[in-house]
């Protein structure tokens, strides 16, 4: 009895050494440095942002509102955005709904992209100065906003969109929203 | 571009010559003597605003980095958040206000002082119950020793005639000037 | 050819680890004594056979051979020779050869070093370490193998080792932390061994003991190297960062610093045991822990290496197998253990195991801090952050129990002391070290801040408190000066660890509370001015290195009008990775570093740059030094000469 007792004291670290196992090999298969948005289930925050391509047109939260939508956080000095863009103009040919949101860019030289590698936004936001990034806590483009026709923020992915992760779990998730 | 004001300010501030508020107003504002700088690449309005500014950027993360504050990292968002976290400090936000507004961008991660939850709160509970129970262990070993000792079997008499011809032995060693 | 025969005399190795587990052990269970005296030749074997793989290796980074992937990646022909010899750790492979090449030098240590020790306890030793190998060559051949070659198309030329690893640190630092981690498989093999063969006595304590501070000292050593290196290789001035795999290098200091005090325990008094096993198990795991941590990429780490989940799957299967597999043995065959100590509630026993609770609970924050975060997203409650403000509140609490402990631990005698014996050397420590705290901020702070009273005072507190114990240990029989000549080398190592220890709390008091840290935008010919001292920045020129360009800075400083540096702080741009170095010019001193880094160039034409003045920085390094000294100090203590060593094991026999 007092044996038996003092063995299962003795497990104690082995138990504890366990559970940590648990949530060691959880985490091979889980990248660290993914972070959730804090926005699901909330609104696009308020803003103002002038077009992309014309200085003078002003846009604002109403535009994300009426039906169900990607928003894409992009900019020209992102390679990755590059690779990205080619599956976007494809889902924009499937007819899917894009806003583009250009993050800390150079006018010029995003209107000669978008000429040149044709242009999948229905819209083009102009955030020259990050701050509706900072609002929506984009840290790192490209990153993309599942966003409903209420204009909630569903999901939000981050890196690039491609057929692969649009199979697997994507497209899912963006048929499921109203 | 130099300052001489700074140097009077560090005499004053001297251990020897302030009095008791004195040193209180040093605990508070830990880089006083520095407010006045005409050079720094941030400018406050006082040595407040400067010492909030100073304790933001340690203390909160840059989310694209490896894992660097904002002060340290050279990225671009660390830029812009330390940018913002300085706007939001001269229009006289407070620490707690800064931290909330970039908790409600960029979630709990983004600050290294983790918030209260069911799960930090082991990381204080954790080593606090450990350090309870080793010190009640350590309490009970004691205590069962002397109850051993008050009631000693053949077998436990033989076995402390073997711990005292062992003390012997350790004894005769301190002697040789061994014994630490 | 040569880099496939490295890989051939390595898989030798690895078959020499299977034979150094199977033969001996098979020996003691047929009671064939050549079969258990075979150990140590086939340790012998597996360290002749990694070290040629590991020469090889470093020959082919020499002879710029980048045909072979990992030197590729990792190596560039305009490194100078010892950066390139360095570069064979540089990144995941080679340190893990390196990790096997020094797990086999510990092992021959133990081999060739315990000759008269029980043969069969050797063996028992040397199959656990060969166990350990095995792993190691496993995951080396399988996982990461350091010879892979590009073939057919091989680079011109390397893509260079990463400019910040370019440095005497990284000659010098990861092998003295693996040299420690790897150590801790000795004393972990010591203890597998007696809880294998039901034995746990003194006798193993002391065995293990000094292989277990060898290690230790190697650590401490490490550690500090890495901490310094930090400081003037980052450019922004901290020593220490709470990184996760800092992190995995401190815990199993934390671990291995309380299993050395209590193996002196268990080997003076044979009690603990049981707690002393389970340290013992626990430094070795958690420094496999932290290889496991820095090779997944399961927490986001400054420098995590690149990382892959068929790695981390791979290691974390071995520490199911290792850790999983010495616990269970711990839980069965501990219970065995009785204690037959005998001690009261004030003594030395007593004293030493509160510190080692202590130690455990610094141990536990560090690793919950580390592991929560993974552990907090997993549950779905979303990623957190674990830093610097949270680990500098929870051990400033804890220092102070710590070394209050610590200063009166050494007053108190073993067995059992008697309080009102105690009380007046109390008064005594506790007035002097006021005194000498109040002196001390009076000579060198600034201002006042409660922080640093409290720091300065507990490192006072323990100086004055190991100083009384060796006056009053000295003057107990004799006269101070022959009782102090007659003071066995290892209480002198004891006395020098502690005052390490208080001299790298009241190093860390300092600069954290007296630094001051400017981040200021100058034009040529400006200065700052704070404390009495003058930075001026007196040009920018031209730099032109080897395999790098860049600009130097150069700043003339004085102290109250007086020149007393000309610092040039260097921004480097290596050429082949394009990446940018900021290189801090230091000017270090006894209580005072002083520290430039150059940041960007301005629009207007100014130059962001941070001028640092850090209080008695040098003292969080040298604290340690004086820790490591103290354990080689230990390891020349007459008990440990290999005559001691055989005699006392004959005894035991």
């Amino acid at each position: 009895m007092v044996k038996s007792k003092k063995i299962l004291t003795l497990s104690v670290p082995l138990v504890i050494f366990l559970i940590a196992c648990y949530f060691l090999f959880q985490g091979l298969y889980t990248d660290p440095r993914k972070l959730e948005s804090t926005l699901i289930g909330q609104t696009v925050p308020e803003f103002t942002l002038q077009d992309l391509y014309d200085p003078d047109k002003q846009h604002d939260a109403s535009i994300f509102k009426g039906q169900k939508l990607l928003l894409n956080v992009w900019a020209t000095w992102c390679p990755t955005c590059y690779a990205e863009h080619q599956f976007l103009t494809k889902l924009a040919g499937q007819g899917l709904y894009i806003i583009g949101m250009d993050y800390k860019d150079n006018r010029i030289k995003a209107i000669k992209w978008l000429t040149d590698l044709k242009d999948p936004y229905a819209i083009s936001l102009f955030d020259k100065d990050g701050m509706l990034g900072l609002d929506l806590g984009v840290y790192g483009a490209p990153e993309t906003f599942f966003i409903d026709s209420k204009g909630i923020i569903q999901y939000r992915h981050v890196g690039d969109l491609n057929d692969r992760n649009w199979q697997d779990k994507l497209s899912a998730i963006f048929d499921n929203m109203e | 571009m130099q300052l001489t004001s700074v140097d009077l300010h560090v005499q004053n501030n001297r251990f020897k010559t302030v009095n008791f508020s004195a040193y209180l107003f040093c605990l508070m504002f830990f880089f006083s003597p520095l407010a006045f700088s005409a050079t720094d690449l941030f400018e406050f309005d006082n040595a407040q605003q400067e010492q909030t500014f100073h304790d933001l950027t340690k203390q909160l993360r840059c989310p694209k980095c490896q894992n660097q504050n904002i002060a340290d990292s050279n990225a671009k968002l660390a830029e812009d958040l330390r940018n913002k976290t300085y706007q939001l400090v001269k229009e006289g936000k407070n620490e707690e206000q800064v931290i909330a507004y970039m908790v409600t961008r960029y979630g709990n991660f983004i600050r290294y002082d983790p918030p209260m939850t069911p799960a930090t709160i082991f990381l204080w509970l954790g080593p606090l119950l450990f350090i309870l129970v080793g010190f009640y262990f350590i309490y009970a070993l004691v205590t069962r020793q002397k109850k051993q000792e008050a009631q000693l079997d053949p077998e436990e008499e033989q076995r402390l005639q073997e711990i005292l011809s062992n003390k012997k032995s350790t004894d005769k060693k301190s002697q040789k000037g061994n014994k630490e | 050819m040569l880099p496939e025969i490295g890989q051939v005399v390595l898989a030798i190795a690895c078959m020499f680890s299977l034979l150094q587990v199977v033969y001996p052990l098979y020996g003691i269970y047929a009671h064939q004594q050549s079969a258990i005296e075979s150990a140590k030749i086939l340790t012998v074997l597996q360290f002749v056979f990694v070290a040629l793989s590991f020469i090889i290796l470093a020959y082919l980074f020499l002879v710029n051979d980048f045909t072979v992937a990992y030197i590729a990646t990792n190596s560039n022909s305009a490194m100078p020779w010892y950066y390139r010899l360095s570069a064979v750790w540089g990144a995941h492979e080679g340190s893990l050869l390196l990790w096997v090449l020094l797990l086999s030098i510990w092992s021959t240590a133990v081999a060739l070093m315990s000759k008269r020790l029980p043969v069969e306890s050797v063996a028992r030793v040397l199959a656990v370490l060969g166990l350990l190998s095995l792993g190691f060559y496993l995951f080396v051949l399988l996982t990461s193998n350091p010879f892979d070659r590009t073939l057919p198309y091989f680079p011109v030329d390397g893509r260079d080792l990463n400019p910040l690893l370019q440095d005497i640190g990284l000659i010098f630092h990861p092998p003295m932390l693996y040299m420690g981690y790897v150590g801790f498989s000795v004393a972990f093999a010591f203890a597998i061994a007696a809880l294998m063969e039901g034995r746990l006595d003194s006798a193993w304590a002391k065995w293990s003991r000094p292989w277990t501070i060898a290690a230790w000292t190697f650590l401490t050593l490490g550690i500090a190297l890495g901490s310094w290196w930090a400081y003037y290789e980052l450019g922004w001035g901290g020593w220490w960062f709470w990184d996760p795999v800092e992190n995995a290098s401190f815990m199993p200091w934390l671990a291995g610093t309380a299993l050395i005090h209590s193996l002196a325990v268990s080997e003076k008094r044979g009690v603990f045991k049981s707690w002393t096993v389970l340290l013992a198990i626990t430094a070795f795991s958690l420094s496999l822990l932290g290889t496991f941590l820095v090779r997944s990429g399961v927490l986001v780490s400054v420098h995590a290496f690149a990382s892959d989940p068929t790695r981390g799957l791979f290691i974390l299967t071995y520490l199911i197998l290792v850790i999983g597999g010495s616990l269970l043995l711990y839980a069965v065959q501990a219970s065995k253990v009785k204690s037959r100590g005998r001690y009261s509630l004030i003594s030395r026993e007593t004293m030493l195991l509160i510190n080692n609770i202590l130690l455990i609970a610094a141990l536990i924050v560090v690793l919950l801090g580390t592991l929560l975060p993974l552990v907090h997203k997993e549950m779905g409650l979303g990623s957190i952050s674990i830093g610097e403000p949270f680990f500098n509140r929870i051990f400033t609490v804890l220092v102070v129990p710590f070394a209050l402990f610590l200063g009166v631990g050494s007053l108190v005698r073993w067995q059992r002391q008697n309080l009102s014996d105690l009380f007046k050397p109390m008064v005594i420590l506790l007035v002097v070290s006021t005194l000498l705290t109040l002196v001390f901020l009076l000579a060198f702070a600034s201002h006042f801040t409660w922080l640093a009273l409290l720091g300065v005072f507990l490192g006072m507190w323990i100086l004055v408190g190991t100083g009384m114990e060796i006056y009053l240990r000295s003057t107990h029989r004799f006269s101070l000066w022959t009782g102090m000549k007659k003071l066995g080398n290892s209480h002198w190592a004891m006395t020098l660890g502690h005052a390490g220890f208080a001299v790298m709390v009241i190093g860390i008091t300092m600069t954290q509370n007296f630094s001051i840290e400017r981040d200021v935008k100058l034009r040529i010919g400006d200065s700052v001015r704070f404390e009495h001292y003058d930075f001026h920045f007196d040009a920018v020129n031209d730099l032109q290195g080897k395999n790098y360009g860049g600009i130097v800075g150069q700043f003339t400083v004085k102290y109250d009008q007086e020149t007393v540096a000309v610092m040039e702080p260097e921004k480097r741009i290596y050429t082949v990775q394009r990446t940018a170095m900021t290189e801090a010019a230091i000017d270090s001193g006894f209580t005072r570093d002083l520290y430039i880094a150059m940041g960007e160039v301005l629009p207007d034409g100014a130059w962001s740059v941070r001028v640092y003045y850090k209080s008695f920085i040098r003292w969080i390094w040298f604290g340690p030094l004086m820790m490591a000294l103290a354990g080689v100090l230990v390891m020349f203590d007459r008990r440990y000469r290999v005559k001691k060593v055989s005699k006392s094991a004959a005894e035991v026999i």
